[in-house]
């Protein structure tokens, strides 16, 4: 629902947190050139190879944007964006819905990681590790999840309307509300892993100092504590902007005739409106890089750090008390903490549940009355069922092998190496993460349409290779900077005692520096290739029947009104990506 | 065996070696002695490969291997943070550069198990290096180093990482190791002490530069600088004026009247006239505190007056911190335990026979 970047976006920003190598010495370029040959090649071949696809499709973008019908230049384009009322709508329910995302995350996610952080209640860990829960959810499973819990016919919806004898269902769940309902939902857990993050960081001494001074408990948290969870706060809030300016599944489900940005650019490439799609999309791209720069300016400044090390702020207890005012808070808590478990579980357990509901069989009832495991016999069975799984697998596959690739070897040069034009090439590694999927998708498709090799372009579109590179280039940086991490985690003296042992530059690293990269290269692959499996916010604007992935098929199943097929589809994502999320983590340790 | 010929290395701005020169021969054990800072490790990391320097040349017997990659050097190095390979068993790590070199298994085996044993670490072939105690670590590095036989051997602070009492055992054991291969040993150390006890010779850097080259002995009885004097065993520095000179010696009148008959170390073509003011500088060993003798001068022309500032008992001496009239720095002498106590007024004899040197009093002075 937030789609797969957030994921990706949120990994990759906390690896490049990670703190830098040794100093390296600077020898001159002729020296550098003689001694490391196979790296000055590595290094022109990744720089070559990022400035074609991430940087080169980007300009193609920018060229439409501003070419006229019969060729030659022209700002047509922009001015009929500016006079359209319908676009210019579009631009700014992007915008006040990120806003207003930003706010409802916060509401959520900081309450939630103080509760966790500052008070010790029964359950408490198990709580704090389901507050994620929302991150196991692949994007558009996600939003059909909603569908299914507060739609026309959702259980809650139905549940309300029978309770209550209505005659026609409590709310109707579209537009923009709906989809902040789903934003706040998938967002907030960016807020609570931020504030928890700078709350585990802030030690008890600053709290217990402020006491001393004389303090109370609320000047505390207003001069003291805030302010010093301003960096993460800040940087959540960016992120979440970020991530729902690019958000694509719940407008495109749940928006009914309400247009955001991403929606908007979507319906212009369906009516194939080249040049006004090619502006849509600068706006979006545009907005996204802001945001991105204003990001990395908040990150130097994330640099609060508690002076006592190893000191974990202390939890009250809550409901250890005795008498009537402990047991009235045991109470309120535990039905807190089921209530709050149970929404955040209702999702994932929906999905499951619809999916063994075969097609046809769920009318009116409030519960579907018939359960079976057709739906996953089918899936399996059935050839033109299998052709999404199978086409996802493979595309993933490809996408996450090529990313190991380039992620390996990036890693290695950025860790290890000085090499001109390395600056450039650290931005088009992150480049692809602040640019949202839709953006990408319409670069890629307008870049690889046709057929000019001198220039580097050749026709992808519509054959098997056009979502496997997409796949590839939104996953950049996710696996170079789970890679770069383990670089960075690991002595540069192992390199040298491998060469001072006669080893050659490819022996070392075959033998040392793969090896010790593995687990990290490893887990950040997991993450990719999950990603990539339920890809949806490029994959619609790029695929063909022949080649249509697993997130295509349950918007068809949906369409279709078999949402027990679409909801099997989903829970297999589900299990695949909490396969990857456990053995990655098994990894990362 | 291993020449560096005017070696320079620059960082930048910075010269962290400049114009070394220096030889080791075939079996030497030489070291590299000096402060942090002072370009030790810089000059080994040149002779290993993994900074090439900004010019000069290294030749290893008559290969000039100035600017070959490291792993065409043969040579074995010993690291400080010894750079077990986390990934492999102790077998493994001792094999990898035979495997490296490709050499064939029944090779391998041979040569492994006898580098293994000779670090005595028999048993623990498929132990995981991590699971090794430091020590142990330190002589699976060396047996990994030592394995595919190179000439040379380069080692980097290997012992710094070890406990005290590990350290002066491991000495022994690595000395009698490497003499016992006539293997040349290059190894690196901010240690005097470590110096001393394992080295043939030894060559004192400070910044950047060369200060001497030679034996433990010579170092400490005929230091070339004033570095070299106080970085070598404990100095004391004494102002003096030259009174008359007298071939390789001169006299010198010391603060309180004194007169001492001196070795002159000139150095870089300085030399000595009467008048000129000099640095005199002696080991605490070659003091003695004495408080019977009346303060002016007059009883014993040597004798230079001073007040007890602090007593130590360290064991086999006693050492005395003291503070003399003229002289600006705080002077060491050893003694006996009951020789005064702190506040008293002495005088310090100089011992028969104990040297003493002048130094000219210029820029290379501390």
């Amino acid at each position: 629902m937030d789609d797969s970047q957030a994921v990706s976006g949120g990994t990759a920003r906390t690896a490049s947190a990670g703190t830098t190598a040794g100093v390296r010495p600077v020898p001159s370029l002729i020296d550098r050139v003689r001694r490391h040959r196979a790296s000055t090649i590595l290094a022109a071949g990744v720089l070559l190879l990022l400035i074609w696809l991430v940087l080169y499709p980007n300009l193609f973008l920018l060229a439409d944007s501003i070419r006229g019908e019969g060729g030659g230049w022209t700002l047509a384009h922009y001015a009929r964006f500016f006079k359209s009322n319908a676009e210019l709508r579009a631009l700014w329910a992007s915008v006040w819905i990120s806003a207003a995302s930003v706010v409802f995350s916060a509401l959520v996610g900081v309450p939630l990681a103080f509760l966790f952080a500052r008070y010790e209640f029964p359950g408490r860990r198990i709580f704090s590790a389901l507050a994620a829960m929302p991150v196991l959810l692949p994007p558009l499973v996600g939003v059909i999840a909603f569908l299914f819990l507060y739609g026309e016919t959702g259980f809650l919806t139905r549940g309300i309307q029978e309770l209550l004898g209505l005659e026609s269902p409590p709310w109707r769940l579209s537009g923009p509300w709906a989809v902040l309902l789903v934003h706040a939902y998938t967002m907030y857990v960016y807020f609570y892993l931020f504030t928890s993050a700078g709350l585990a960081r802030l030690d008890d001494a600053h709290v217990e100092a402020a006491a001393a001074l004389g303090a109370s408990r609320w000047t505390t948290l207003r001069r003291v504590t805030l302010p010093m969870l301003a960096p993460a706060l800040g940087g959540a809030s960016l992120l979440v902007f970020m991530t729902s300016m690019g958000s694509f599944s719940a407008p495109y489900i749940f928006g009914g005739g309400y247009r955001v940005l991403t929606t908007q650019i979507f319906a212009s490439k369906v009516n194939g409106e080249v040049g006004l799609v090619a502006v849509e999309t600068m706006f979006l791209a545009v907005s996204s890089l802001l945001f991105l720069v204003l990001l990395h300016r908040y990150e130097g400044q994330r640099t609060y750090t508690g002076t006592v090390k190893g000191t974990a702020g202390t939890r009250r207890r809550l409901g250890g008390g005795t008498g009537l005012r402990g047991a009235m808070t045991r109470l309120g808590l535990g039905v807190l903490g089921i209530g709050s478990v149970t929404f955040l579980l209702l999702p994932h357990l929906t999905v499951i549940l619809v999916s063994f509901v075969p097609e046809g069989t769920w009318t009116t009832e409030l519960f579907p009355p018939v359960y079976s495991v057709q739906n996953y016999a089918t899936l399996f069975s059935r050839p033109d069922r299998l052709v999404p799984v199978v086409n996802s697998l493979r595309m993933a596959a490809m996408a996450t092998a090529a990313n190991v690739v380039l992620a390996f070897v990036a890693a290695y040069l950025l860790a290890r190496r000085r090499f001109p034009g390395e600056g450039l090439a650290r931005a088009l590694i992150v480049l692809p993460w602040a640019l949202p999927g839709t953006v990408l998708a319409i670069a890629l498709a307008t870049t690889f349409s046709t057929n000019q090799p001198l220039a580097g372009r050749f026709i992808l579109i519509g054959t098997v290779w056009i979502m496997p590179l997409a796949y590839f280039i939104r996953n950049i940086p996710l696996v170079t900077h789970a890679a770069l991490a383990s670089f960075r985690q690991f002595d540069p003296t192992l390199e040298e005692a491998a060469a001072s042992l006669g080893a050659s530059w490819l022996t070392t690293m075959r033998r040392v520096a793969f090896p010790l990269v593995l687990p990290g290269l490893a887990a950040g692959a997991l993450l990719a290739f999950v990603g990539a499996l339920g890809e949806f916010v490029a994959s619609i604007l790029l695929y063909t029947h022949r080649t249509r992935p697993i997130s295509i098929e349950i918007l068809s199943q949906l369409r279709g009104y078999d949402f027990g097929g679409a909801a099997a589809y989903g829970v297999l994502l589900i299990v695949l990506m909490a396969i990857s999320f456990g053995v990655g983590r098994r990894f990362m340790d | 065996m291993l020449f560096l010929e005017r070696l320079t290395k620059r960082f930048g701005e910075v010269t962290a070696v400049a114009d070394l020169s220096l030889e080791v021969a075939t079996g030497e054990f030489l070291t590299l002695l000096g402060p942090s800072g002072c370009g030790k490790t810089t000059t080994l990391r040149m002779v290993a490969g993994f900074e090439s320097p900004t010019s000069g040349r290294i030749r290893i017997r008559d290969r000039d291997v100035t600017s070959l990659p490291p792993q065409r050097r043969e040579i074995g190095m010993v690291f400080q943070s010894y750079a077990l390979f986390p990934h492999l068993d102790v077998f493994e790590n001792v094999a990898f550069g035979l495997r490296a070199r490709g050499a064939d298994r029944a090779d391998i085996a041979r040569r492994v198990a006898r580098a293994i044993e000779l670090v005595d670490l028999g048993g623990y072939e498929r132990r995981r290096v991590q699971a090794l105690s430091g020590g142990q670590q330190q002589r699976v590095a060396l047996a990994r180093a030592l394995a595919p036989e190179p000439p040379v051997l380069l080692l980097d602070e290997p012992l710094s990482n070890l406990d005290a009492a590990l350290r002066e055992r491991t000495r022994a054991e690595l000395r009698s190791l490497v003499k016992r291969l006539g293997i040349t040993t290059v190894f690196v150390t901010h240690d005097q002490e470590e110096a001393f006890a394992l080295s043939d010779r030894i060559a004192v850097m400070n910044a950047a530069r060369m200060e001497q080259v030679g034996s433990p002995e010579m170092l400490y009885f005929r230091p070339a600088t004033p570095f070299v004097a106080s970085f070598v065993g404990k100095a004391n520095f004494l102002p003096a004026t030259v009174e008359a000179v007298d071939g390789e010696e001169v006299t010198c009148r010391l603060p309180g009247g004194a007169y001492w008959r001196v070795r002159a170390v000139a150095g870089r073509g300085a030399s000595f006239a009467r008048g000129d003011n000099v640095r005199v500088m002696t080991r605490p060993e070659s003091l003695r505190v004495s408080r019977n003798g009346a303060v002016g001068g007059g009883e014993r022309p040597d004798a230079i007056p001073a007040r007890v500032a602090e007593r130590r008992f360290a064991g086999a001496t006693t050492v005395y911190r003291l503070a003399a009239p003229g002289v600006p720095e705080e002077l060491l002498a050893w003694g006996e335990a009951d020789a005064a106590s702190p506040g008293d007024e002495v005088v310090l004899e100089r011992v028969a026979g104990a040297v003493a040197w002048a130094f000219p009093h210029g820029p290379e002075g501390e």
